[in-house]
This record gives C-alpha cells, structure tokens and sequence, in this order.
C-alpha cells in the first residue's frame, strides 16, 4: 500500500500512526507508575494490565509508522530518541497520575475516546490501521467497562471518595477537549470522523458520571496543543527518565 | 484422641496424601505454614518494588513490557499465596497488618537496592533462579493449597529467569560500558542471592520438624549447593565471573566448593537494616494508607447496591 499512496497522505500515515503511539505509550507510562503501588493488589494489578496493553498499542503504531518511515527507523527510535516537540500524545495521557480518582477518571476519558476511535477506525480504508485498531479496541473495550465501573463506584461510594472525584473532574476536564481539535493528520480519509467519535464520547460520559453521581462540568474552555506538539510542563519529565539509557548509550542494543 | 489424631495425620503425611485446609492439623503445622506461606507473599508484593523501580526507564519498548508483564506476574503470585495461607484461618488484612508492623518478615534479597539496568537481568537469572531451586521442591509440599500454588508460580518463575538471563547475555554481548554494567551487578547480587537459602543447616531450627512434615524436602545447604553448581557452570556462558575467589570446582565432592558467606550482613538485613528495608517497607505502607479510602468507598458502594436490591 504504501508504494501506491501519494507522498502527503503517506507523510500523513506516518503522523497520525504516530500520533496514536504517542497516545498509547504516555498513558501506558503513566498507568505503569502504579505498578506496585496501587490501592489494593487486584487493582494494582488492572492499572498494570492497562499499561501493559497500552505498551502493546503503542509498539503496533510505531513498528507501522517505523516501517512506513524506513531510514531505520524502529519502534524504539521513536519512542526513545524523540524530543517533546515531536511527541503528538493528546495532553491528558501526560497528566500526572494525582490519586486513585484522578488516574481512574483520566483512564476513564481517554478509554472512552480510545473505545470510539478505535471502533471507527477498523473500517479504514488502510488494511494495516484497521487491524491494529481491530485488535487494540478489544482491550479498551475492557479498559473502558473498569474505568466506568470505578468512576460510578468511586463517585457514589463515600463522602470523600465522591469529593475526590469532583476535585479530578475540575482538573481533568478542561483537557478533554484537546482530544476532539483534529489535526491536519487526522482529516485524511481514515475512515474516522472525529466529530461522530465526539459525539459519541460525550453520550458515553453523560450516562456514566450521572450514574455516579457527579455532574458534568459546564466549563466549555479547553487546554490544547498536545497533538500539535506543544504540551505541558509534565511531559519533558516522562521522556527525561524513559529516554536516559538510549540517550546516555547511544547506538547499543538492550 | 489428640494423640490418634495425630497419628492419623502423620500417616497421611508419610503415605504422600495431600492435607487439605478442612482436614485436621496440629496446631504448630497451621502456624508454621502461616507464616511460610505469608512471607512468602510479602516476598512476592515487596519484591514487585525493586523491579518496578525501572519499569519507566528500561531501555526498550520490549525489555518493558516484558519488566512490566513480569512485575505483574509476581503480583499475581502474591495473589494465589495469600489467597492459600487464607485457607488456614488467617485474613490478608491480618496479613498485611503483620507485614507492616514489621512482625512478619519477606525476603532478605528484596532490601538490595536496584542501581543499574543489568539489576533487572541478575535479579531475573539469580533472584528467580534461587526462589525458582526453593519453590520447585515446594510443588510437592504436603499441604495442598500451597502445592498448587507453587506449580502455577513456577511455571511463570522459570519464563522470568530465562528472560533475566537473556538481559545478562545481551549486555555481556555489548559495548564496554554494557559489560561493566553487568558484571557490577553480578557482583552486587550473587552474594544476597545465595543468601536467600536462608542459614546454614545447623542454624535452621524449623528445618527437622519441616522436613518431618513434608513441607520442605531439601535442606537449606543442598538447595544452595544445587545453586551454586549451577550458576557457576551457566556465568562461563556469559563470559562474566562471580565475585568469589575460593570458588572451584571440587573433583572428589563432585560439587563447586565456594567461599565463607558473611552472615552478619545477612543478620542485620533480616533484622532490618538493610539498604533498602526502611524505603520498601514504607512503600508497601504509604500504599496501603494512601488507598484506604478508595477500598471504603468500594464497600460503601457495594454495600449500597446490596440494600437496592434488596428493597427491589
């Protein structure tokens, strides 16, 4: 396929498989921080799942954009020897992981985006998107049935537990609209209209939070820039610890 | 009657029949395998620590998944232990309320520091080999919920220590600097590795009446023995040496001869002052305290839903 396709939609390919590896492989960071340290062991070891899935997206992406690309590129010189402006990850999968409400509310937007996305995006024209999609979208079918769960649970369990949920929803909102702003890359004909994943991403929250109890926010403003490459101060210190052996040995083999 | 009951018990015991939690114990054999089975799940929890200390920085997208999948695996171990060591009468809150009051013990080996890449690959060959040459006996072991934990938790064990072993071969394969690295880290791990066999036979009290219960088949010293053959022969492959003088092989004994283990050290890590006792212990704390609202908010909402349904 790749022979075939004009120079901008390939240049696109690449950006937006990109894009969605950068995605995958944030949050995956994010979430593998918990390992060991979540709340009780079963859930220490669901946030650790999550991750892992998210690591094994993010390889897919990448081996696809890296072949796409050639030059030698790999799914490790993208993800190792790339600096912050490069990175396309929407701002959310950045933020800090906070308490158990905010990494479960955060987990829940993102799923829920990845979860419509994904079900869009295995009708893609582009044999190898879909299937990447195809296999991926079972995951986040599940990682979006946890999150859900633990946003009802946690928004109508206690006192404190619904007061923390409020707390993440006020942080977290203002950057879910950055998820929604599509890029040059994205509007190619993938086969996925952001406005229907949005459309759907917000029915999806609505019944969710109102079950548990919590309201959604009516603030409209949105954080942006992720996907363009401009990010918060957060990322500059993921890929400083998750870039320092690649960095600090150039050129060896691990 | 105590006395028949006993009888009958150690019979069982003899012919090989696997005890099973409704069946009748001595007492000291329910505590004994208490704390056995539940050190050995805070092994498996606290020992998920020095690992997931790199989890963010190992080296490539596939070293950490495979880190990642490893780490969870061993809290999935920790998972099965405690769910075993319930079956004699004891809670996880108990559990872990031991634990952090420092009166249950974990692993000496976890309280060493993880300092460089290379540790995740001595950690994966030493670390898993030694728990691997100690848990294997422990597929046999008379009580039956532990034995079948052990059958599931070494079949994952033996994956991590061939992937352990395979981080060691990639560095000695390496650059200069990957090499150094690796042998600082077998220098650093071998000794507190061939520690975790626990004291030597005549400083292991529990060994006899253990060995006469069927729940350890092996002495400490055979397992470290077994061990060290093992690993002196597999480090030629790796063209790296371990950081003993006195270790040869010995014709007559058929075995390596290696040198004197410093047992102070291995007392006043299993005492608490280890490098890292105070930072893992705390971890394993903060955890539990920082959590203790999202575990009440689970049952508050449980709870609620019970009542719903009720009334409906």
């Amino acid at each position: 396929m790749a022979d075939q396709i004009t120079d901008t939609t390939k240049s696109r390919l690449i950006h937006y498989a990109t894009h969605l590896g950068d995605n995958a492989l944030i949050l995956g960071h994010r979430n593998s921080e918990w390992c060991g340290h979540g709340p009780v062991l079963e859930q220490d070891i669901a946030i650790s799942n999550i991750a892992l899935d998210l690591l094994g997206q993010a390889r897919n992406f990448y081996q696809y954009a890296a072949e796409l690309t050639g030059n030698g590129a790999t799914e490790d010189t993208l993800a190792y020897l790339r600096d912050v402006p490069d990175f396309k990850n929407t701002l959310i999968a950045e933020l800090p992981n906070g308490d158990w409400a905010q990494t479960v509310l955060r987990q829940f937007f993102f799923s829920a985006y990845q979860y419509y996305l994904y079900r869009q995006l295995q009708k893609s024209g582009d044999a190898q998107l879909a299937a990447i999609a195809e296999k991926a979208w079972k995951e986040v079918s599940y990682h979006l049935r946890w999150s859900s769960e633990w946003v009802i649970r946690l928004g109508d369990g206690t006192e404190e537990s619904h007061e923390r949920m409020n707390r993440a929803l006020d942080l977290l909102w203002t950057y879910t609209g950055d998820m929604f702003i599509p890029e040059a890359y994205e509007t190619e004909v993938f086969a996925v209209d952001p406005a229907r994943v949005k459309a759907d991403w917000e029915q999806k929250i609505k019944q969710v939070l109102e079950e548990a109890t919590l309201t959604v926010p009516e603030n409209t403003w949105t954080q942006s820039g992720g996907k363009k490459g401009i990010h918060s101060e957060h990322l500059g210190y993921i890929l400083a610890e998750m870039q320092f052996l690649q960095r600090a040995y150039p050129g060896a083999a691990w | 009657m105590e006395k028949n009951l006993e009888d009958i018990f150690q019979d069982k015991i003899d012919r090989e029949i696997r005890i099973e939690p409704k069946d009748w114990m001595p007492e000291k054999y329910r505590q004994t395998l208490i704390r056995q089975i539940s050190q050995h799940a805070h092994s498996e929890i606290v020992g998920m620590l020095p690992e997931g200390n790199w989890i963010t920085r190992a080296p490539s997208l596939r070293r950490k998944s495979i880190l990642l999948a490893k780490v969870q695996d061993e809290a999935g171990h920790g998972l099965y232990l405690y769910s075993a060591a319930e079956t004699l009468g004891i809670t996880r809150d108990e559990m872990y309320e031991q634990l952090h009051s420092g009166r249950a013990k974990y692993s000496s080996i976890f309280n060493y520091p993880t300092l460089s890449w290379a540790d995740m690959g001595a950690i994966g060959w030493l670390v898993d080999g030694a728990a691997i040459m100690n848990q294997v006996p422990l597929c046999r072991a008379s009580f039956g919920p532990y034995a079948r934990a052990m059958v599931r938790v070494c079949k994952e064990e033996s994956f991590h220590q061939r992937q352990g072993f395979e981080i060691l071969l990639t560095l000695s394969r390496g650059n200069e600097a990957q090499k150094n690295m690796a042998q600082d880290a077998l220098n650093r791990w071998w000794w507190p590795s061939i520690m975790m066999f626990g004291p030597t036979d005549d400083e292991s009290p529990n060994t006899i009446q253990s060995m006469r219960w069927k729940i350890k088949r092996f002495t400490n010293d055979e397992l470290r023995q077994k061990f060290v053959d093992i690993c002196a022969d597999q480090v030629k492959i790796l063209g790296l040496t371990l950081p003993d003088k006195d270790l040869t092989w010995n014709e007559t004994r058929g075995h390596y001869d290696f040198g004197p283990i410093n047992w102070d050290e291995f007392w006043q890590v299993v005492s608490g002052n280890g490098p890292c006792n105070r930072d893992r212990l705390n971890a394993r704390k903060k955890a539990w305290e920082d959590g203790a609202w999202v575990r009440e908010a689970a049952s508050a909402y449980a709870e609620k839903k019970k009542s719903e349904q009720k009334v409906a």
